[in-house]
């Protein structure tokens, strides 16, 4: 047996477009093969068409060798293909051990045997390395712990064939360092995995071979250990791809945004930012670096006026804007590209155009004598979408119906074009394909250049070094280190964010 | 945008047909002929001006109950307490029309807005509970009907009357009856049907032409985006309880100032309000949407009386009025079927 599993020349089609054409995956047992694509490229089409939820027009699909016919995932069960999705599906109040045997519980007479149930899970999870609590309900554990029961319910139902979907968009880089051990020990127990993804250092890490496809054509398959990121970039875009975000130095200016002995308490009132001091100027981007969950959060949201601070000051411009409402912030000059975008950045239940305005509805010319003026928001919305190549079927389309990259270059263009001092972006590109965080790499230095003082929080590290002028790392609510990106290493980063403390300078 | 438009016009419609025919099988299974049963529904709504009238009598309080729920709705609130807030109304209203002595072209908008008034405190309650204390509004508002229900009586019995079980009527500077209307359909109807549409056009008005209207609909939505929009979240949610309760208070108004001109102590709810929950729910928490909505209502509820004519008990009304209601909250298995079969055509 060759291949545990081949698609071949698929193609699906939907009313108006050709989301899959001519593609061809063949898997070899006990790989990693990664799924490569942009999004919207069709990477989730096809994985619903082996796992059953689609059936295609065209194409063949073997498993083990035997041409099957997938008519829905229970079939892809049996056939032993168990998905692991991106968004999970958990029931948040039952335990780890409900979860899995959620609709083959082993019975006892007539009730769930849960002990045995636990025994099993106890048994797969310690055989696969994967460290659960059989008995914790899913809304007291971690994302990166509910992402381990998601893997525990395939193997539950027997599956051999493992397809991760965008695994690591959800996890911070400790669960990510985790989730790859994982991998390794499935495949070392006999499993062959296909992983959905678009970041290129994940496949240079974990995968095996890779298949390409560009906007739902199959582009071909390469091994991994024969190619290179910036190959793979672009077969994947189709263009060559710079990942080197090109810029000038800053020329920095005057203080924009000046907080000193800053304090913030979180939801539970527990003290995540303490007594900081961080200064931006005009004309450059301060990357924040940090292991999520060391105050970052806190502290952009106290900036925005969305948290309350304890004690100290934050000052725009020489302006005190201490726990000012979001809206006295923003008009004093701040705009803010928020961590979650479905959370806080996009109504997304009203068109892509209302939404170019939340800030700004009720200011002229969007809005006379309390009346909206729809014409001018939807010509301002039209304006933004093309400056900012949203790609939506019109600006009337709900937000909801664009894909995340697309959200967040709305968002992108709603927060640069208010012309803000300082502009904050927290994790501007999560979850979106090298074209598009090119692109709002671009857009920042941008803003930077225009002399408006940015603040970057991201979790990539990447990103930090490659955009930022300065770089200050977070750690346990303090920033313990200032670093210009050119004089330091990931490696340094790694241990400054782990709390180490830097060692030559005096200064912090 | 075209598709998810066509199924809100198309499944409310199919909705009511399935419950129209499976009122028409029970009718069947208890030995009733159902077409005779439909006929004597339909003549008595619409079988002569006097029917008609009164069946819009029966839809004015409707619209405007229904269009209560729907605006507390879209702005993500579930406002059970309209029925408390068309209480109040109606004793306000009645209150200003009985004690108040004026020319008509300030008695009678007076007399409105004290019953729009009364609805919207009565409203500002749970709003203010919920924006405050994060209180649940509809076990609030739900006790809130109680309050008002023994209030009102309360209050008729031993503040406007003297142990009487029902007030004096209204002036005639204060009454929306109509000689013309009276003398053209026989009926009790009056102008507030025209109230009842206006009220309509201005909950449509608010939500999708004004700024406030903006802010009202995206803290429905996503109260953390509208948050950091910059918007007041807890303010609007005070605001739509305080309007929606309004709109409920002016139903009370036409119950009082039009249909019956006083108010009576009650012995139990008016069911205004709670059947503004499912004139909302037909008409998909739309304005034009309460206003068919209401007119179902009202149209089967009127022609229900005459049903008995033609031997079929009126109770069987109340469940043909329920399997409608029970098809249109159970619209998801019929969208579903018209994907369904959508598909397979393909």
């Amino acid at each position: 047996m060759e291949y545990v599993i081949e698609m071949l020349n698929i193609r699906k089609e939907f009313p108006g477009i050709v989301a899959n054409d001519n593609i061809t995956l063949q898997v070899k047992p006990g790989e990693i093969h990664a799924l490569l694509g942009e999004n919207g490229a069709g990477k989730s089409t096809l994985m619903n068409v082996l796992f059953g939820l689609y059936q295609p027009e065209k194409g063949e699909i073997k498993v083990k060798g035997e041409p099957v016919n997938i008519t829905d995932p229970n079939v892809a069960n049996q056939l032993g293909i168990g998905m692991v999705h991106q968004h999970f599906m958990l029931v948040d109040t039952f335990t780890v051990t409900e979860n899995i045997i959620l609709g083959m519980e082993p019975k006892k007479g007539s009730k769930v045997d849960i002990k045995k149930a636990e025994k099993e899970v106890q048994e797969i999870s310690e055989r696969y390395g994967l460290r659960v609590d059989p008995t914790a309900k899913i809304q007291d554990i971690s994302v990166g712990m509910q992402q381990r029961v998601e893997i525990l319910k395939t193997l539950y139902r027997g599956a051999d064939i493992l397809i991760f979907d965008e695994p690591t968009a959800v996890l911070t880089p400790q669960e990510i360092h985790e989730l790859i051990q994982i991998m390794r020990t499935l495949i070392s127990e006999g499993k062959s995995i296909i992983l959905i993804t678009h970041k290129l250092k994940e496949i240079m890490e974990v995968c095996d071979r890779c298949t390409v496809i560009r906007k739902g054509e199959g582009i071909g398959t390469v091994n991994v250990s024969e190619t290179t990121t910036n190959e793979l970039a672009s077969l994947m875009v189709g263009r060559e791809v710079s990942f080197t975000t090109e810029k000038e130095a800053a020329q920095p200016k005057e203080d924009i945004l000046h907080i000193r002995n800053l304090r913030v308490k979180d939801v539970r009132g527990v003290e995540m930012v303490k007594n900081l001091d961080l200064d931006v100027k005009a004309g450059e981007i301060v990357g924040i670096a940090g292991v999520d969950g060391n105050g970052q959060s806190e502290l952009i949201e106290a900036i925005a006026g969305l948290r309350k601070s304890e004690a100290g000051s934050i000052s725009l411009k020489g302006n005190d804007i201490t726990n000012l409402s979001p809206r006295n912030v923003t008009e004093t000059g701040v705009s803010h590209i928020p961590q979650d975008r479905h959370k806080f950045g996009l109504v997304l239940d009203f068109p892509i155009g209302e939404n170019m305005v939340l800030q700004t509805y009720y200011k002229e010319p969007y809005s006379k004598n309390g009346i909206l003026n729809y014409k001018e928001i939807y010509k301002k919305a039209k304006g933004l979408i093309e400056e900012y190549d949203v790609r939506t079927p019109s600006e009337y389309t709900l937000a909801r119906a664009l894909s995340g990259g697309n959200q967040q270059k709305a968002i992108i263009g709603r927060e640069m074009d208010r012309v803000p001092d300082l502009l904050i972006a927290a994790q501007p590109t999560r979850g979106l394909d090298v074209g598009a965080i090119e692109f709002i790499h671009k857009k920042l230095i941008e803003a930077r250049d225009q002399g408006k003082a940015v603040l970057l929080l991201s979790f990539e590290l990447d990103e930090i070094i490659n955009v930022s002028d300065r770089i200050a790392v977070m750690f346990d609510g303090h920033i313990v280190a200032n670093v210009k990106p050119e004089e330091t290493t990931e490696q340094e980063l790694g241990l400054l964010m782990a709390g180490s403390k830097k060692q030559e300078e005096g200064e912090l | 945008m075209f598709a998810s438009r066509f199924y809100n016009i198309v499944i409310p419609v199919i909705s009511v047909i399935l419950g129209l025919i499976a009122g028409a099988i029970i009718m069947l299974l208890f030995g009733y002929n159902p077409i005779s049963g439909y006929a004597a529904l339909w003549n008595g709504a619409f079988g002569d001006l006097y029917f008609t009238g009164e069946t819009i009598v029966k839809v004015t309080p409707y619209i405007l109950s229904g269009v209560a729920v729907a605006f507390a709705f879209r702005t993500g609130l579930f406002n059970i307490g309209v029925e408390g807030q068309v209480f109040v109304g109606w004793l306000a209203a009645v209150w200003v029309g009985v004690a108040l002595d004026l020319p008509m072209i300030l008695h009678l908008p007076l007399a409105i807005l004290a019953a729009a008034v009364a609805g919207g405190l009565w409203g500002f309650v749970p709003g203010f509970l919920k924006a405050k204390f994060r209180v649940h509004e509809v076990i609030v508002s739900i006790m809130m009907n109680y309050i008002a229900l023994y209030t009102c009586n309360a209050i008729i019995r031993s503040v406007i009357t003297d142990n009487e079980d029902k007030t004096e009527n209204v002036a005639e500077s204060a009454s929306l009856a109509s000689e013309w209307l009276t003398q053209l359909t026989f009926s009790r109807l009056h102008y507030g049907f025209l109230i009842a549409l206006i009220g309509a056009f201005l909950m449509w008005f608010i939500l999708e032409k004004t700024t406030k209207g903006y802010e009202l609909r995206s803290v429905g939505f996503n109260q953390n985006a509208s948050k950091y929009a910059g918007m007041n979240v807890d303010r609007n949610i005070v605001l739509s309880f305080v309007i929606s309760g309004a709109f409920a208070g002016v139903a009370g108004a036409m119950q009082g100032l039009g249909t019956f001109q006083f108010m009576s102590v009650n012995s139990g709810f008016t069911n205004i309000g709670f059947d503004g929950i499912a004139v909302a729910l037909l008409g998909g928490n739309t304005a034009l949407g309460s206003v068919l909505g209401a007119f179902l209502f009202g149209t089967l509820k009127v022609g229900a009386l005459n049903m008995p004519s033609a031997g079929v008990p009126k109770e069987l009304v109340d469940i043909v009025v329920a399997l409608i209601i029970f098809f249109v909250a159970s619209s998801y298995i019929i969208r579903w079927f018209l994907q369904r079969s959508k598909k397979e055509g393909k």
